[in-house]
Formats: structure tokens, C-alpha cells, sequence
């Protein structure tokens, strides 16, 4: 019988020694009136009097309710001074970034549903407040957190010039935009955001969640968080097929593109399906030069969290292979209930090289970081 | 590489109509005047899910001279069976009618083509078999139609397409599955959409292409769905087929699905066991298409999966998903290929035996 | 095997966790019902500090769309993934035979005995007169 009780002494040393980058972290906010200082008298006002309306019934909770408070917190993540998992600096340090030896944590804000508001202008009021806020109350203190620019993808001039006015700014190394569109990112309408983003230099973080109003699965909604969670995987697909087949990266071949929270051991059986289809219809999309996988390959990172769990853990290795040693990130999504231990949740012996690249060296080059 | 023997059963070839007009001699009064009255027999009602002109639609040498990809039981026998030796070929049939609104009227037409394929097709070749097509978003009028067709012991299975109105497990869908498992058959679900819903979370993609790689992804949502609702908890005879799936997404799902079930599993408390095991138990995938490039990947899928059971010989006649005569995937162990060709399908249709 | 006391009896309210640190590992004692168990503070998923977790009961059910709570306060729910694990046991929920936590066994013992040793108590003040709670490590 294998029994498997955790007794080891945590490796703490080996992450720190190598210097981990964390590409997902996730900072909130004590209260909706965080980000007012950020905001304009105008949306102050829209906020207290009308409030943000997204694409579903619920107005303050996601419709598929998670298994711990907070919108599925992690339980030993409240800080002992009060406030939400995630919102307090000194309490993040604590349980990652000083715990993990964090050189670099990406942060992946999921606050004020600035990205999907449906009054556009609102939204990317939102945005602005929600970078404003990253960089100020986030990135300042605490340098070693970098900053996503939120943008909204239904206000395309606002997001351009979000995405310009942040360049530059070191505070901040990525765009960020939510997947569950109102179309599958990859249609022409969202090209010029993609392509401001590439032009200044940001690679694109795609992090699932929420909802746009359209089912999560393509026979309509399911009826528990077990299978929400899981569709994730599903729309993950989707948006690696719409990126590819759509022609985003034959247009903008220096787009760099990564998905976040999504896990990635469906990428495998996602490639060779599109591979083996795109052959027998490649005169549909005569724009396609290559493989899908190839674009794929050339042009998508993926971050590891939730990292999926094979019967034979040993099959993990084989899934990272397929999908390569360099384009592999380690997330740990604090403060989410999901989140992975660095420590512990690779089941598997790695080569020495392969968790330098994992922990460190994968996100320092894509990120430029020194 | 070839079936290697004759005798296989093959579990997914598909017909089509030349057009609805075939189906006027088998309606009744009422609806045979209110379809030649709206002129709906001169439309094909084609359900959009395989183009006759696309090259996946068939294989250029199983295109017939005329008409539309399946439409001709000559070429099945001569291109198909006679050349493998099959021993059985269960035929699916996706049609418009399967997705009409009004719920009478889809009941009416399904009806017909169901009586159609008895007719035109079961009665002039003893090897085939088929699958009942039902008015899948209508369960009372569903599980009605397999009443009626459950005494023609050659149904042997049930079609639904793997998108729908609802998740395939949601309740409402519960009077299908009680009437197939009263009666034997296996619930076949197969790839297509009644496009009730975008085919993605993200929305509407713009090509063919992309809608048929979707495909995956919808079968892993609707096996989800029928998993975590507890369809095989409830109804544990029952066997679920998964048709042109692509299989090597399904070891991928059972490490997600039962991972996620290990922390949400209270919300769903009958399930007593994992997905993963929920799978290979009552859950059965046709071998074509399998989407891998090589047969080492083949075999790895096959291992990952991890049980002998699941896989069922198919051709996906006449869709072009392989060349030549090579219907079995290159890679599947050896020690399978009986099971896969004959075993498994046998326990899978009861009512094969 | 060493005894160490880690509570007074009575210190640990029911349904409330004292973690104590026994020979540098983290050990959760809990009081369900009045009964006490160990279990040590690291789950063996991912190494969450699983007595920060909540006591629950066992959620059972024969078919979909029936519920029922059994075993009230006796599953504990990891408080990261929420894994559950039999107080009693250390047992997982969702594969008992092959991932648990490792338990200890817990005795009530009168002050008057564990007078005579050999016991451990470097925080526990013991007095003759009063019960305590010890685990064995």
C-alpha cells in the first residue's frame, strides 16, 4: 500500500536560492471605495449610485458560488488585521513572497469587473483607477509586484491609449484581458488592441473567469461550480483555437500571448486536434502559413496553475515536453482556494534545468526582468 | 492500420437524406399536408455540422456521383462493409429535425427518419444497425419515440448531439436516459450542436474549423455534466458513448474532473466515486477520429486512459478522417484490438447479442 | 514514543483546534463532542496548514438530489483545497487507502498520574489536582 502522509521538511531552500518568479498573484481591495481616489468625481458618483453591471443576474457574486468564503479564498489567507485575502501588503509577503524567496510577482487583479462592465466608458474608467491603484498602492511599496493593465476589449481606443499611457512604466509588465469575450479574442475586431500591445512591448495575460454572457460550456449552463471550474479548461481552448485559426499570429507574429489559470495539460490533445483538422481544411483559412502548433509553440506561454494531477504523476513530464521546457511558468494564484505550493505540487522529480526554467527563468526573459 | 480481421463491429457510419422529401411517405396525415403545404420538403434541413462540400464531410473515393455524403447504401456496402468484412455498422443519422424549435413538429420528423432508416436502409442489408433520432430537447416526447422504436431490436442506441439546449446531465434531460436504460440502449452522443448557445464560452468563431475542434471541448463539457449531476448514479446500466470525439482529450479530463471533484465533491455528495472511475465505467469513445500524431501517442493516450474498455472500433464513414484502408489507429496495443473491435461494442449494445 | 501534555482539559473548547508544536512538527488537537484527536498540520496534498481548516460533517447521499449530514464536526475540510480527512483516522475522504494525514493517539489523563512521568510538558504547567490532554509522538 502507498500511503502518502507529508512528513518531509518543505524545500524551502530551493526556490529561494533560485529566485522565484510567481506569475500569479492576486491583490484586492479592502473595500469597493479603494479605488475611488483613482477615480473621477463622474464615476464616483456612477459607482455609489448605479454600480457595475456585468452580463449575468447576480450583481455582486459570481453565479457559480465557490467552496470557501470570499469568492473561494484560501481559509488561512484573511490577515490577521482584517480585510480581504490578498489585501493586505505585509500579509502577502508573509504566505509568498518572502515565504517563496518571490524575486517577481506578477499581479493579476480581478477587482471592480473593470475589463466586462457593459457601460464601456465606465469600464475603462475603472481600468485606468485599477492600474492607478496597482502601481501606487501595490507596486511602489513593494517593487518586486508587477502590475497588469487592465484594458476593456469593447472600448478599443480607450484601451490603446491605456496601454500606451502604461508603457514604459516599469511598474507594469503585462495586458491584461479577460478571455470570456463578447467574441473569441482572436476576430478581427480586437486586432488593434493586440497589436498596441505588441508594438509597446507587452506580452498578453489571459486569465479565465467570470463570464461575458455567453454559456460556459457549448450546450449551455452548467449547474455547479465542480463543472464551472473545470470549463475553464474548455474555454482555454477555445481561445488557443481562436488566436491560431483566426490569423493573430500571422498578422502579429511578435504578439506573446499567456494563459493564466487555466492549467495545461489539455494543450497537447488541443495541438495535434487542430493540427490533424487544419490539414484536411487548410483551404478554409488559406491565411494560416504553418501548423497551429507551430504558431502556438512560437507565440504562447503557459503558467502551471491549477496544475492537474495525472493517476501516474509521471505523465505530467511528458505533457511539459510536449508543450516545451521553455514555455512553462509556475503560478501560485494566492490568494484563491485552488492556489499550488511551489514546494508541493509538482508530484514528480524535475531535472535541475527544467525548474530553473519553471520557477524563473521562462518568466525573466518573456517579462524582460533583470 | 487495417481492421485486421473480419468481424468488426463498426460503431459510427453515418447516413444522410437526399432531402426531406424522402421522408413524406412516412408521416401521417397531419403532418405530411403541414410539411408539403410550408414546402419543407423541399428544403434539406441540413444540420449544419458537416458541409457536403468540405473535404472532412467524405472521403473523396466514398463521395458518391450524386447527392449528398451518405445518402448511398451501394457505396457503404461496397466502399465499407464488404471490403472490411464488417460484422456490424450502427448508423447515426444527424438531421434538422433533431433541432427545431416547436417540439411537435421535430417529433413528427424524427419519427419519420427513424421509420426511414428501417425502411431504406435496415431492411436491405442485415449487418447494419442504428440509432434512434429523437427530438432531444423534448425528453417526454424523446422517451416517447423510444417506446415505440424499442421493439425493433435493431436500434440498438440512442443519438443525441453533444450540445444542446442543456448540459446533457441536467435532469430535464432524465426521462431519455430512463427509457433507454429500460430497454437497453446505449445513449450515443454525437458530435454537433443544436447552436442554442455559442459554441464557445468565448462566443461565435468565425470559421468551420474552429467549430469542428470545438467539438473536443463540448464533449468534455457535456461528460462533465453528465457526470457531476449524477446521471450514472441514477441510472446505473446505462452507457454513454461518445461518437467522433477525438479521444485524446478525455485523460486530461479525468485528471481535471477528479481533481476538481476532490474539493467540490459536497456539492454533488452521490458521487461516491471519482470521475475518472465513473468513466471507465459507463463511458465508451469511437476510435475515429483520434486526434494524435503518432502511434507512441496513441498508445499513451490508450495507457492514460487506463482501462480496456472504453475504446469501441469506429470509421466515421464516410468522413474523411483516415486514408486507405487504415481504420485502426497505429498504436493501439495489440492485446486491445479484439476487445476494441468486438468485445466492447457487444457489451456496450446489449442489444447487438 | 514520548508523551507530551499539550492542554489542560477544558482548554479546548468543542469544535476548536489548539496547534501545538511537539518535537518541531505542528500537531492540531481538536475537541469534538468532547473527545479529543491529533492530527498533524501539513496536508499531505500540498502541504496546507490543514487544522486552519474547518471541522465539518460527512456529506452523504444515494442518489442525485438527495442530502444528508452525517458525523457532524468530524471531517476536516483542508483549508486550501479543500480535501476532507477523518478526525478519527486521518483518513482522506476521497482515497482513504492511499493519502491521510498522520494522527496521534490522544488521552485524557488525571494530574496525579502524569505526576509519576515520563511525560513532556514544556508549556503545560500540570497540577495534581486538574486532567489533561496528551498526545503521544
Amino acid at each position: 500500500m502507498n500511503v502518502t502522509v507529508m512528513d518531509r521538511a518543505p524545500e524551502v531552500s530551493t526556490q529561494s536560492q533560485l529566485g522565484f518568479v510567481d506569475c500569479d498573484v492576486h491583490p484586492y481591495v479592502k473595500s469597493g471605495a479603494d479605488l475611488d481616489p483613482f477615480l473621477s468625481e463622474r464615476w464616483r458618483k456612477h459607482r455609489q449610485m448605479i454600480g457595475g453591471r456585468a452580463r449575468q443576474a447576480l450583481s455582486n457574486s459570481p453565479q457559480y458560488f465557490r467552496l470557501s468564503p470570499g469568492t473561494g479564498m484560501r481559509r488561512d489567507a484573511w490577515p490577521p488585521g482584517g480585510g480581504h485575502p490578498g489585501s493586505d501588503l505585509d500579509f502577502m509577503r508573509e504566505q509568498v513572497l518572502d515565504k517563496f524567496g518571490v524575486t517577481h510577482g506578477m499581479m493579476l487583479p480581478l477587482i471592480g469587473r473593470c475589463s466586462d462592465e457593459r457601460n464601456v466608458e465606465f469600464g475603462a474608467a475603472l481600468c485606468t483607477a485599477v492600474n492607478d491603484w496597482q502601481a501606487h498602492v501595490w507596486s511602489d511599496p513593494e517593487p518586486r509586484l508587477k502590475g497588469s493593465v487592465q484594458v476593456t476589449a469593447e472600448y478599443p481606443e480607450a484601451a490603446i491609449a491605456e496601454i500606451e499611457r502604461r508603457a514604459g512604466d516599469r511598474r507594469f509588465s503585462q495586458v491584461m484581458i479577460p478571455p470570456r469575450g463578447l467574441e473569441p479574442l482572436g476576430r478581427r475586431r480586437y486586432w488593434p488592441i493586440l497589436e498596441a500591445a505588441a508594438a509597446n512591448g507587452f506580452p498578453i495575460a489571459l486569465h479565465l473567469g467570470g463570464t461575458s454572457g455567453h454559456a460556459s460550456t457549448g450546450g449551455g449552463w452548467p449547474s455547479f461550480y465542480h463543472e464551472e471550474h473545470h470549463s475553464y479548461v474548455q474555454s482555454m481552448e477555445a481561445l488557443v483555437t481562436s488566436l491560431v485559426i483566426e490569423g493573430v499570429f500571422e498578422r502579429i507574429p511578435n504578439l506573446r500571448v499567456v494563459l493564466v489559470e487555466g492549467g495545461f495539460a489539455w494543450m497537447p490533445s488541443l495541438c495535434w486536434r487542430l493540427d490533424k483538422h487544419w490539414k484536411r481544411l487548410r483551404e478554409e483559412v488559406p491565411h494560416l502559413k504553418r501548423l497551429p502548433s507551430e504558431y502556438v509553440r512560437e507565440n504562447i506561454w503557459v503558467t502551471t496553475q491549477p496544475i492537474e494531477e495525472p493517476e501516474r504523476p509521471e505523465d505530467l513530464l511528458q505533457t511539459f515536453e510536449w508543450i516545451g521546457w521553455d514555455r512553462i511558468m509556475f503560478s501560485t494564484d494566492y490568494p484563491h482556494w485552488d492556489q499550488d505550493d511551489p514546494r508541493f505540487a509538482i508530484k514528480v522529480p524535475l531535472p535541475e534545468e527544467f525548474r530553473r526554467k519553471l520557477f524563473r527563468d521562462n518568466a525573466m526573459s518573456l517579462y524582460g526582468l533583470a | 492500420m487495417p481492421v485486421p480481421a473480419p468481424g468488426a463491429i463498426d460503431c459510427d457510419v453515418h447516413v444522410a437524406l437526399p432531402g426531406t422529401h424522402v421522408l413524406v411517405p412516412y408521416l401521417d396525415d397531419y403532418w405530411r399536408e403541414h410539411i408539403l403545404t410550408r414546402g419543407l420538403d423541399r428544403d434539406n434541413l441540413d444540420i449544419g455540422a458537416y458541409p457536403p462540400g468540405s473535404p472532412l464531410s467524405a472521403r473523396p473515393d466514398w463521395r458518391p456521383a450524386k447527392g449528398n455524403p451518405g445518402t448511398d447504401l451501394a457505396l457503404l456496402q461496397s466502399q465499407l462493409l464488404d471490403r472490411v468484412g464488417t460484422q456490424y455498422a450502427i448508423l447515426n443519422c444527424l438531421h434538422g429535425a433533431q433541432v427545431i424549435f416547436g417540439e411537435d413538429l421535430s417529433a413528427a420528423l424524427c419519427r419519420a427518419i427513424n421509420d426511414w432508416i428501417a425502411a431504406e436502409w435496415l431492411d436491405r442489408d442485415p449487418r447494419l444497425r442504428a440509432s434512434i433520432v429523437i427530438p432531444m430537447h423534448s425528453p417526454e416526447l424523446s422517451a416517447a419515440e423510444i417506446e415505440r422504436v424499442a421493439p425493433d431490436r435493431r436500434f440498438v442506441q440512442v443519438v443525441m448531439l453533444v450540445m444542446g439546449e442543456l448540459p446533457l446531465g441536467r435532469r430535464q434531460h432524465w426521462p431519455i436516459y430512463q427509457a433507454a436504460e429500460r430497454h437497453g440502449f446505449a445513449i450515443g452522443v454525437h458530435a454537433g450542436s443544436s447552436y442554442r448557445h455559442a459554441p464557445t464560452s468565448l462566443g461565435w468563431p468565425s470559421y468551420y474549423l474552429e467549430d469542428y475542434v470545438a467539438q473536443s471541448s463540448g464533449f468534455a463539457g457535456a461528460l462533465n455534466s453528465l457526470v457531476t449531476e449524477g446521471v450514472f448514479v441514477q441510472f446505473p446500466r446505462l452507457k454513454v458513448v461518445l461518437m467522433e470525439s477525438g479521444v485524446s482529450w478525455l485523460p486530461n479530463y479525468m485528471w481535471r474532473a477528479t481533481k476538481t471533484w476532490r474539493a467540490a465533491r459536497i456539492e454533488v455528495p452521490w458521487n461516491k466515486r471519482s470521475p475518472a472511475e465513473l468513466v471507465r465505467e459507463h463511458v465508451r469513445l469511437t476510435t475515429q477520429p483520434f486526434d494524435a500524431p503518432s502511434a507512441a501517442e496513441v498508445a499513451r493516450i490508450v495507457a492514460e486512459i487506463g482501462s480496456d474498455e472504453v475504446l469501441l472500433h469506429s470509421t466515421d464513414f464516410p468522413h474523411w478522417q483516415f486514408d486507405g484502408e487504415d481504420a485502426v489507429p497505429e498504436g493501439i496495443p495489440e492485446a486491445l484490438m479484439r476487445k476494441i473491435l468486438v468485445d466492447n461494442p457487444l457489451q456496450t449494445y446489449p442489444r447487438l447479442s | 514514543m514520548a508523551r507530551h501534555v499539550v492542554a489542560s482539559l477544558g482548554e479546548i473548547a468543542p469544535g476548536d483546534c489548539k496547534i501545538v508544536t511537539v518535537q518541531g512538527r505542528e500537531i492540531g488537537v481538536f475537541n469534538v463532542g468532547g473527545e479529543h484527536f491529533a492530527l498533524i498540520n501539513r496536508c499531505p496534498h500540498e502541504g496546507a496548514p490543514l487544522c486552519r481548516g474547518v471541522l465539518v460533517g460527512l456529506a452523504e447521499s444515494d442518489r442525485p438530489g438527495q442530502f444528508r449530514l452525517v458525523r457532524q464536526g468530524e471531517m476536516l475540510r483542508c483549508p486550501w483545497h479543500g480535501w476532507e480527512f477523518d478526525i478519527r483516522t486521518g483518513q482522506s475522504w476521497c482515497d482513504p487507502d492511499s493519502v491521510r494525514a498522520r494522527s496521534y493517539a490522544v488521552t485524557v489523563e488525571p494530574g496525579e498520574t502524569l505526576a509519576k512521568g515520563p511525560f513532556v510538558a514544556e508549556t503545560v504547567p500540570v497540577s495534581v489536582e486538574r486532567e489533561y490532554v496528551v498526545v503521544e509522538v
